[in-house]
């Protein structure tokens, strides 16, 4: 390894970059005054206090909290379908079905949306959490599906030829040994759909009528000045959650590649 | 375990079958359903034959259209130009420069701030540029300005800056992942051969690189054409691209066959210029040969 003084000063700007304005959430969630600026007025609790008082924000995060385990646990169960279809079968129609399952990452989030809301509006049917559901399914299932695809092709196929020379069913054959094999790449994608979804807006704006949801009610939240420092205080809890997941996420993902004996490549997309 | 390949490929379609059928639903007769408002009539909230180009020839003819999509898609190109450069450094640092054992690591720092809620980090660029922000009061409490220099008004630059930041973090691990492609022995083979290691940058390991380029300005481009929160936010809602206009279309006025067919051209647009892109990739590989 070469030294590259400029490169990684450079680098080390890009993050601070990256990083700058996720940085003043715990600055300022923490400052004693209602006006967000520098130099900094003393230390508080107060706005994490207003926050765990609102009792809006807490209809919003529960909502938003159904919304996301109902997701992930749908894609990630239409991505082990897809995933393990796609990697261990020959079929007609394959590539186009794939195309299809995998084309909200190149379609712009707006158009599947409106296109979503426009069948909806002309069937009557009504707008709430489960159409958010419905909707951000379609989002997060190509995610699932990435994620869970590498998992099922670092499989090795001659242990499942050797169970079922052993005498088990295709069905005991998948639980007893693919599904424990897979196992660090579905909780992967579960971690990684929840997160998508609990972060999702144009959905949740669009195709929940109004329902409180926490994506939506920052967003409305942010325009009132009195109401920053608190949403400011929510933020760094948020940020320390996703932490958490995303770690959690990428150990599982290392563990699963380590199983299967794998090389670690790097990254999550 | 010879399964004949009519079994097998009814195995296959079984299995997929939840997903596909899930999708054929949800998502391809949706936009089917665009597909086919937009050649329909109709005014507030409904829609009737008989069938007609006439939505698309308002879209010509009307420059207001033209120019909303000609400006969504100059901020987008923009946008994912700045995003690639400014990235593209840092994948050869951590590519080239770092330890292999502490690449992991490096790409989570990266990788963190797009994990985190979109909406909070586009609305704190807000409450830091906006009016009374965090900026101008900082610099007016230090006496080094006595007015407002109330960025996010500036419209169209703050909302570049915006999604510069926001879509960032995205461009770097396409390029990251063709530089770990990069055979190193092509490197030592250019500079044992005299050239410099510019000159070798230049010619070896930029063309190899070139397939991540692409796909990280892909990876940009697509969501930024359609980003519907920051033109509302940072822009002061002045200066409206394709999706809060769609929005306007569709909900606020109601009409279904115009804003379909709106919608379509944007996704074509969309498609056109992914495909170009897609192209010149191509193309790139096929110079190399």
């Amino acid at each position: 390894m070469k030294k590259a003084p400029f490169l990684r000063s450079y680098t080390l700007f890009y993050l601070l970059f990256l990083y700058s304005p996720i940085i003043l959430l715990p600055i300022f969630a923490f400052n004693d005054s209602k006006v967000v600026a520098f130099p900094l007025a003393g230390f508080t609790l107060d706005w994490f206090r207003e926050m765990l008082s609102d009792q809006n924000l807490r209809i919003a995060a529960k909502n938003s909290l159904i919304i996301a385990l109902s997701v992930a646990s749908v894609s990630t169960i239409l991505g082990i379908f897809a995933a393990r279809a796609s990697v261990r079968y020959r079929f007609p129609g394959k590539a186009p079905l794939m195309g299809l399952i995998m084309l909200p990452l190149v379609l712009p989030e707006m158009i599947i949306a409106m296109a979503l809301l426009v069948v909806l509006l002309s069937l009557n049917v009504p707008l709430s959490l489960f159409t958010v559901i419905i909707g951000q399914v379609l989002i997060t299932t190509p995610f699932a599906v990435a994620i869970l695809t590498s998992a099922f092709q670092s499989l090795d196929k001659s242990l499942e030829e050797a169970s079922m020379d052993l005498g088990e069913t295709a069905w005991s054959t998948f639980r007893l040994i693919i599904l424990p094999l897979v196992m660090p790449g579905i909780m992967a994608s579960f971690l990684i759909c929840f997160t998508i979804s609990f972060d999702e807006f144009i959905i949740s704006n669009f195709l929940g009528s109004g329902q409180p949801i926490l994506s939506v009610y920052i967003f409305g939240q942010f325009r009132f000045p009195a109401k920053v420092p608190s949403m400011l205080a929510l933020g760094t809890v948020l940020v320390c959650f996703s932490i958490i997941l995303l770690g959690i996420a990428e150990y599982m993902r290392r563990r699963g590649i380590a199983k299967a004996g794998g090389k670690d490549s790097g990254g999550f997309l | 375990m010879a399964q004949t390949p009519g079994s097998e490929a009814r195995t296959g379609l079984k299995l997929i079958s939840p997903t596909a059928i899930y999708v054929i639903l949800l998502l391809a007769v949706p936009l089917a359903t665009v597909l086919m408002y937009s050649v329909m009539t109709g005014g507030r909230g409904n829609v009737s034959l008989p069938l007609t180009f006439e939505n698309y020839t308002e879209l010509a003819s009307k420059s207001v259209y033209g120019y909303l999509l000609l400006k969504s898609l100059m901020v987008a190109l923009i946008v994912t130009a700045i995003t690639v450069l400014l990235a593209y450094p840092v994948a050869y640092f951590v590519s080239f420069h770092v330890k292999p054992e502490r690449k992991s690591l490096w790409l989570f720092l990266i990788t963190i701030p797009f994990w985190t809620s979109y909406i909070i980090r586009v609305s704190l660029w807000f409450v830091i540029l906006g009016y009374d922000g965090v900026l101008d009061k900082t610099l007016m409490a230090l006496g080094i300005m006595d007015t407002q220099l109330n960025f996010s008004s500036y419209g169209i630059p703050a909302i570049i800056f915006v999604l510069a930041h926001a879509y960032a973090p995205f461009a770097v691990l396409p390029i990251f992942v063709s530089l770990e492609k990069v055979d190193r022995s092509l490197l030592e083979a250019g500079q044992d051969l005299g050239e410099s290691r510019w000159v070798t940058f230049l010619r070896v390991t930029l063309p190899l690189s070139m397939p991540g380029v692409i796909a990280a300005a892909l990876i940009v481009f697509i969501p930024t054409v359609g980003d519907y929160v920051t033109p509302k936010l940072v822009g002061d809602g002045k200066q409206p691209l394709i999706a809060n206009f769609i929005e306007t279309q569709l909900l606020k006025l109601q009409d279904f066959p115009q804003g379909s067919a709106f919608a379509v051209v944007s996704m074509l647009m969309v498609a056109f210029v992914s495909v170009l892109f897609v192209l010149a990739n191509k193309r790139f590989i096929g110079g190399q040969k």
